[in-house]
């Protein structure tokens, strides 16, 4: 077919940080380097993180990488990379640095200093006193990082196509990814971006489940392409979960609320988290209350006319407390359920946080997957990094801090990787035409007209499936469930069709293609939750509540197929002794 | 959210193009463009829908402070769109 063709060295898919760092680093290195993105480039999710990123700077309180990796691979619940670890704690202080040459405005200590604040899950000394790890720029740290990087990469004149949407990769002949087809969503016409090199950084999978606190360009676009060209998802299992999402909707009610005395009650009024946890109470671990609120809604004790979500309790709290102390959360209640917290509850339920399965990689950004004896072959030409990837750092569960610093650091190895890829590979390949035609054929099959099933009904079950069959309380029955009605989602998908076949500025067709993405990886997420007969991180299974190293130290691997396989955690750092598996506790 | 370009009429290019605007890096900030954009665009004056693609343009980070009512625009067409926006009667 003829259609618009461009050739660059490298392109790359997602313009959050990830994609953007790793721009950034090619395009100094005189590398032709294009980033296409869906929406407009400093409109990605990296805006949204507003905590800030880990490095052992020992600005506030002593710290060392060292200490850092320790509370990484305790975070992972062992299933982190060691050698991963090592080298994003070892390259993190240098990430900082460079961000704010680049002109990220961090906060600033008294003497002059990166300005960093303490997190959950960090220690000196290897599980110790609280360590202060996290620079920031107040609470706005990933839009300033996202904004410097955007303005540093339109210096270096990194070619962007802006609002386009990436449909599959392409290939040669002997699976070399080649680049990919796009779609120019303005004109509706595909684009073959030819490319020497292709990176994936297309972010998480947070729209997967009904409640969320992820944006809604969040669909997993380039997990599921990975799958689509035979690359297994790893870890898709572990889904990090926050226990207080405004019901429904998904956005953050900070443990601070609880912290500060706020507690939960079910459609009885009962405190009930008194009988899940005695002593801790409200308190108790973000896993335990998760678990809770969804044990409560099962068994018919939530609140609403659906019955599904409790109620989180703060007007005895005085509206003195809750103006001073609490005032963004009132901020949120006010404006997104018309609802003051000093006068009545709030509607919360678990919230899905991050994927932090992903596309397999090593530490230098290479997609990697099993091939004859080698767990870990390298795909030629294709990279991929941050929430997208799993390489792995984060393992079973992230740390606070981790998820900007996983894309900076992993970013820049790839490009790295990707320079030194170029040096010796100067000629554009030729391509194999059916993989472009393979992929001009998933778009065409959008011009079908038809008045077959919609969009947002799958949509809306699917993620109503997650979260009640995936979510925070799992067990063999509810997985198993959880799996056959995907498949009937998937089934059904076949016979949606669009009502409107323009091309035009068309976003159902875009919506069309990411419900396609979601479906794929709901199943890659089910089906390797089910088979996980283990609790680990954030996978938390009722009937299965023991971690269990013997059998599960080990990555799972999902093929499109339906098939699982596993490879082992690589447990050896670069430099320094392995951290030898240990019970997990705060 | 459901994607008013499916309902078999074909939409006005423009009319998709500000729909698509409202897709952010915030999932608060998605629900509040594109609800108000589901339940107003189409009622909305040109001088109204012109200050909405306007509003569209701040980066996020300040279109966050501007719609949670954390800051308050010294611009009056601004303001009088952001409070529509953040006056949704049925949240």
């Amino acid at each position: 077919m003829n259609i618009r063709r461009r050739k660059f060295d490298a392109l790359i898919i997602g313009a959050g940080g990830g994609g953007l760092r790793a721009a950034l680093q090619l395009a100094r290195a005189d590398a032709q380097v294009a980033v296409v993105s869906k929406v407009f480039p400093t409109r990605s999710h990296t805006v949204a993180a507003q905590g800030g990123v880990n490095a052992a700077l020992a600005n506030v309180t002593p710290d060392n990488w060292h200490w850092h990796m320790y509370d990484t691979v305790k975070g992972s619940d062992w299933l982190g990379d060691q050698d991963a670890i090592e080298y994003m704690c070892r390259a993190a202080p240098r990430a900082v640095y460079e961000l704010e040459h680049f002109g990220v405005p961090f906060s600033r200590l008294a003497d002059g200093h990166i300005y960093q604040r303490a997190f959950g899950g960090q220690s000196r000394n290897f599980g110790g006193e609280q360590a202060t790890r996290t620079c920031a720029a107040a609470d706005r740290t990933g839009h300033a990082i996202l904004h410097s990087l955007y303005q540093q990469n339109i210096r270096a004149r990194t070619h962007f196509f802006d609002e386009y949407f990436a449909i599959d990769l392409v290939c040669d002949g002997e699976g070399a990814v080649l680049g990919a087809v796009a779609m120019e969503i303005e004109t509706g016409e595909p684009i073959l971006i030819e490319a020497k090199t292709t990176l994936l950084a297309t972010g998480g999978a947070g729209q997967l489940f009904r409640t969320t606190t992820n944006a809604l360009i969040n669909t997993g676009d380039g997990m599921a392409m990975a799958l689509r060209a035979g690359i297994p998802l790893q870890d898709m299992e572990f889904f990090q979960f926050h226990p207080t999402g405004i019901a429904g909707k998904g956005m953050l009610i900070t443990e601070g609320v609880r912290g500060e005395g706020g507690y939960l009650i079910n459609a009885d009024g009962e405190r009930f988290m008194e009988r899940y946890a005695p002593n801790a109470k409200d308190l108790a671990s973000r896993d335990v209350v998760s678990r809770a609120i969804a044990i409560e809604v099962r068994e018919g004790r939530g609140c609403g006319p659906a019955r599904d979500h409790v109620l989180l309790k703060l007007d005895h709290l005085g509206p003195d407390v809750i103006l001073k102390r609490l005032p963004g959360i009132r901020d949120l209640a006010m404006t997104f359920l018309h609802i003051d917290p000093i006068e009545q509850p709030i509607p919360v339920y678990p919230t899905a946080h991050y994927t932090m399965g992903g596309i397999p990689t090593n530490r230098f950004g290479q997609v990697v997957v099993p091939e004859m004896q080698s767990p870990e072959e390298a795909v030629e030409g294709l990279y991929a990094a941050g929430e997208c990837a799993c390489v792995s750092v984060h393992g079973a569960n992230r740390l606070g801090g981790n998820s900007l610093l996983d894309i900076l650091v992993f970013g820049r190895a790839a490009a790295n990787h990707i320079i030194a890829y170029l040096k010796d590979h100067r000629y554009h390949r030729p391509l194999n035409e059916e993989s472009v035609d393979r992929a001009l054929a998933r778009l065409a099959r959008w011009d079908e007209p038809g008045d077959g099933e919609r969009v947002e009904d799958i949509r809306a079950e699917l993620k109503k499936v997650m979260e009640t069959h995936c979510g925070v309380f799992r067990e063999q029955t509810v997985l198993a469930e959880g799996v056959e009605k995907v498949k009937a989602l998937a089934e059904r998908m076949q016979d949606v069709r669009l009502r409107d076949t323009s091309k035009t500025f068309n976003t159902a067709r875009v919506e069309a293609m990411e419900l396609e993405n979601l479906i794929d990886i709901a199943l890659a997420t089910v089906q390797s939750a089910l088979a996980r007969t283990e609790s680990r991180g954030a996978h938390s299974r009722i009937d299965y509540p023991e971690r269990d190293d013997q059998n599960w130290m080990k990555h799972s691997l999902y093929f499109r197929d339906g098939t699982l396989d596993y490879k082992p955690v690589r447990i050896k750092p670069l430099t320094v002794e392995s951290f030898p598996p240990k019970v997990r506790v705060y | 959210m459901t994607s008013p370009a499916d309902t078999g009429d074909r939409q006005a290019p423009e009319r998709q193009q500000v729909y698509w605007q409202c897709r952010r890096g915030m999932l608060e900030l998605d629900i509040l463009l594109q609800d108000f954009f589901h339940r107003a665009w189409d009622g909305l004056d040109a001088a109204e829908r012109a200050c909405f693609v306007r509003l569209l343009d701040y980066p996020d980070a300040v279109l966050f402070e501007l719609l949670m009512g954390h800051a308050t625009s010294a611009d009056g067409e601004l303001a009088s769109v952001i409070e529509k926006i953040r006056s949704d009667p049925d949240p």
